[in-house]
């Protein structure tokens, strides 16, 4: 009988089996021993390493967990409706509240940090979602190939950017720009009243919440964008021809048959994307500002809960009781909450509807 | 007659609209990469590479060094480890929607979903200060792994199901042991997108901030070869974060250096990537597949 390899025909022999035949059967129940170690050495190996995942996330949960429960125990609701972030006194008398130990006249309340975090994800989100959609149908219907690839490229490339990087260019280039030139014109020209007001007042520099909205925005179009135009090469060919053999022009066709035909996994695209701006740290740490407060207007500096959480650290580690570390926990404990309750509502949108590819970049 | 001419209006507007918005989003993109050129070309000089870093003067060589270690390890790591999930997910479990497989991928999508800061403070709090291992290099390659390991995952468990099934057969046909047939037949076949996703996750890695600041700090001196034991090491990110802030101007160009050879990384990285999969797809056209 013929052995796999020889049956095998053009592909290349396995290297643990010796070239030559007749082979004698002692040899060959060593090869087949070997196949069937070989099955059992890729099976064991890809059952741990799935399951990897899962255990880092239950130790993640866990460790934030157990390192915030002192913090969640003092601070109590009150962390929800205050706006502190005052470490105590170094020098004073160390207290005890419900037996946790913190230095005398700490306090801490993240409402405005929790504000930030909500403003910066829903503006970009609101201002990400129209130009995602923009670019989707530019690159899938209206744009030849060789206009399309690339100009979809730079946008993955725009993906792939660290965020560092585009918060030095933000803070730097962009911001300035910004509060020089545009800024001042939207504040001249919004009217006096409620909600409008709120784009109204002191520009500042351009270090703050609208300038780190607006690069978020750069961040998660290229996710919406990409999931976007995925969906759109879906629909079928059909609908969309019958509608232009109905006379619509492609305007009408777009926004009649293709993007109903998929807006739940744009929902689903969005919610994926909010989830990535909620959780975005460096770049808002260099462009927000960082001030404790809900910003007054939206040209003022702020904060988010992510971007606390990497600028107190220095301060946090002067408290020797570890209290402040501990409520650091408790806030990225919360951000970790917020962040994958988002994420988990857009996976199911998005499962929902289609099996789509991911887009470039984490959280997609 | 009215409502056509709203017709027309509503075309003309959606049109101008759609080009608008690739405007919108193409010009900054263009305009970040310029500009971080723009910024670091004019006081550039190629020693910055290799001249060790010291407080105002020095080059980027071991904030570089340590990009690139962490890289390597990041490569290492969460490849095997994505890899080999990505498998388990695509071919090797029983069932794909039901059963364990779907609570490990769902548990997966969790946490490429968690804030980076995030599992930057779970390995400060657990392994920097927990298992008193110190700011150093296994922290915060451990953290890093974790972060990408969901998306390697991912793009191999796609790749792999991208392979026709008629491969599998062909190959189970001629009597390969699946191991064999993974090995040679399926895995080659799905070899250039799972490539293209470890590529992405590295540039990833490469770009990431937050989570490197709570597990590696920040040091001068150039990784010094051990693990863990507080030997914190510089690395890229940490150098634009902070160094353009600084009051001295060779800092100041430090930093931009540090961003422009950044990008110079990730474009390599995703450029090739992009290369890997143009290429795949012209093969698969000329063979008619």
């Amino acid at each position: 009988m013929t052995t796999a390899e020889g049956a095998a025909g053009g592909l290349p022999a396995a290297p643990d089996a010796a070239p030559q035949a007749p082979r004698p059967p002692a040899l060959r129940r060593v090869v087949g021993a070997l196949r069937t170690g070989e099955t059992g050495a890729w099976k064991w190996s890809a059952r741990v390493a799935v399951v990897l995942p899962a255990v880092a996330l239950a130790f993640a949960v866990t460790v934030l967990a157990v390192k915030a429960y002192p913090a969640i125990e003092v601070n109590g609701w009150h962390f929800f409706t205050g706006s502190s972030y005052k470490i105590g006194s170094a020098y004073a008398q160390t207290v005890r509240t419900d037996g946790v130990a913190h230095p005398e006249g700490s306090s801490y309340g993240v409402l405005a940090l929790l504000v930030g975090t909500l403003q910066t994800g829903f503006i970009a989100v609101l201002v990400a979602l129209p130009i995602s959609i923009g670019c989707a149908f530019a690159l899938t219907e209206r744009l030849h190939p060789w206009l399309s690839r690339p100009l979809g490229f730079t946008i993955e490339l725009l993906a792939g950017i660290p965020s560092v990087v585009l918060g030095l260019w933000g803070v730097l280039t962009f911001g300035p720009f910004l509060a020089k030139h545009v800024y001042p014109a939207i504040a001249h020209v919004m009217p006096n009243v409620a909600f409008f007001d709120w784009f109204k007042g002191t520009v500042g520099h351009g270090e703050g919440l609208l300038t780190g909205s607006l690069v978020l925005v750069l961040m998660i179009v290229p996710i919406i964008t990409a999931t976007t135009a995925d969906l759109f090469r879906q629909v079928p060919p059909l609908p969309k021809e019958g509608g232009e053999a109905l006379g619509m022009t492609d305007a009408e066709v777009a926004s009649r048959i293709t993007i109903p035909w998929v807006r739940s996994g744009i929902v689903g695209a969005t919610a994926l994307g909010l989830g990535r701006a909620i959780g975005e740290t460096i770049a808002i740490a260099m462009i927000s500002g960082s001030i404790l407060h809900i910003a007054p207007n939206i040209y003022s500096p702020m904060s988010t809960i992510a971007a606390a959480i990497v600028t107190q650290l220095s301060s946090s580690l002067t408290d020797a009781t570890g209290f402040a570390t501990a409520t650091l926990a408790e806030m990225a404990l919360i951000l970790a909450v917020i962040s994958v309750g988002v994420n988990l509502v857009a996976r199911w949108i998005v499962h929902r509807t289609s099996r789509i590819g991911g887009a470039v970049g984490r959280g997609a | 007659m009215r409502t056509a001419g709203r017709r027309k209006v509503f075309t003309v507007l959606f049109r101008v609209g759609t080009y608008l918005a690739l405007g919108i989003v193409i010009t900054p993109a263009v305009w970040v990469l310029v500009g971080v050129v723009a910024k670091a070309a004019p006081g550039w000089q190629w020693n910055v590479l290799w001249t060790p870093l010291v407080s105002n003067t020095g080059g980027i060589e071991g904030p570089l060094i340590g990009t690139l270690i962490l890289m390597a390890g990041v490569l290492l790591i969460a490849g095997t480890i994505g890899v080999l999930a990505g498998i388990h997910l695509a071919e090797l479990s029983k069932s794909v929607d039901r059963g364990p497989s779907s609570w490990l991928r769902m548990a997966s999508d969790v946490l490429s979903g968690f804030p980076s800061i995030v599992l930057g403070y779970v390995g400060y709090v657990a392994l920097v200060v927990g298992l008193h291992w110190g700011y150093s290099l296994l922290p915060a390659l451990l953290i890093l792994s974790i972060m990408v390991v969901p998306y390697i995952a991912k793009s191999t468990e796609t790749a792999l199901r991208q392979v026709p099934s008629s491969y599998r057969e062909g190959a189970e046909a001629l009597g390969m042991s699946t191991g064999f047939s993974l090995r040679r037949v399926v895995l080659k076949s799905a070899a250039p997108g799972i490539v293209t996703g470890i590529l992405i996750a590295l540039a990833i890695s490469a770009g990431e901030t937050a989570p490197l600041i709570y597990t590696a700090n920040f040091s001068q001196t150039t990784w010094t070869g051990s693990f863990i034991g507080g030997h914190e090491f510089g690395y890229l990110t940490y150098m634009v974060f902070t160094y353009w802030d600084e009051p001295f101007k060779h800092d100041v160009q430090l930093s931009y250096d540090a961003a422009m050879v950044l990008v110079a990384i990730v474009l390599i990285l995703l450029v090739s990537a992009r290369i890997i999969v143009a290429r795949t797809q012209r093969h698969a056209e000329s063979r008619g597949g």
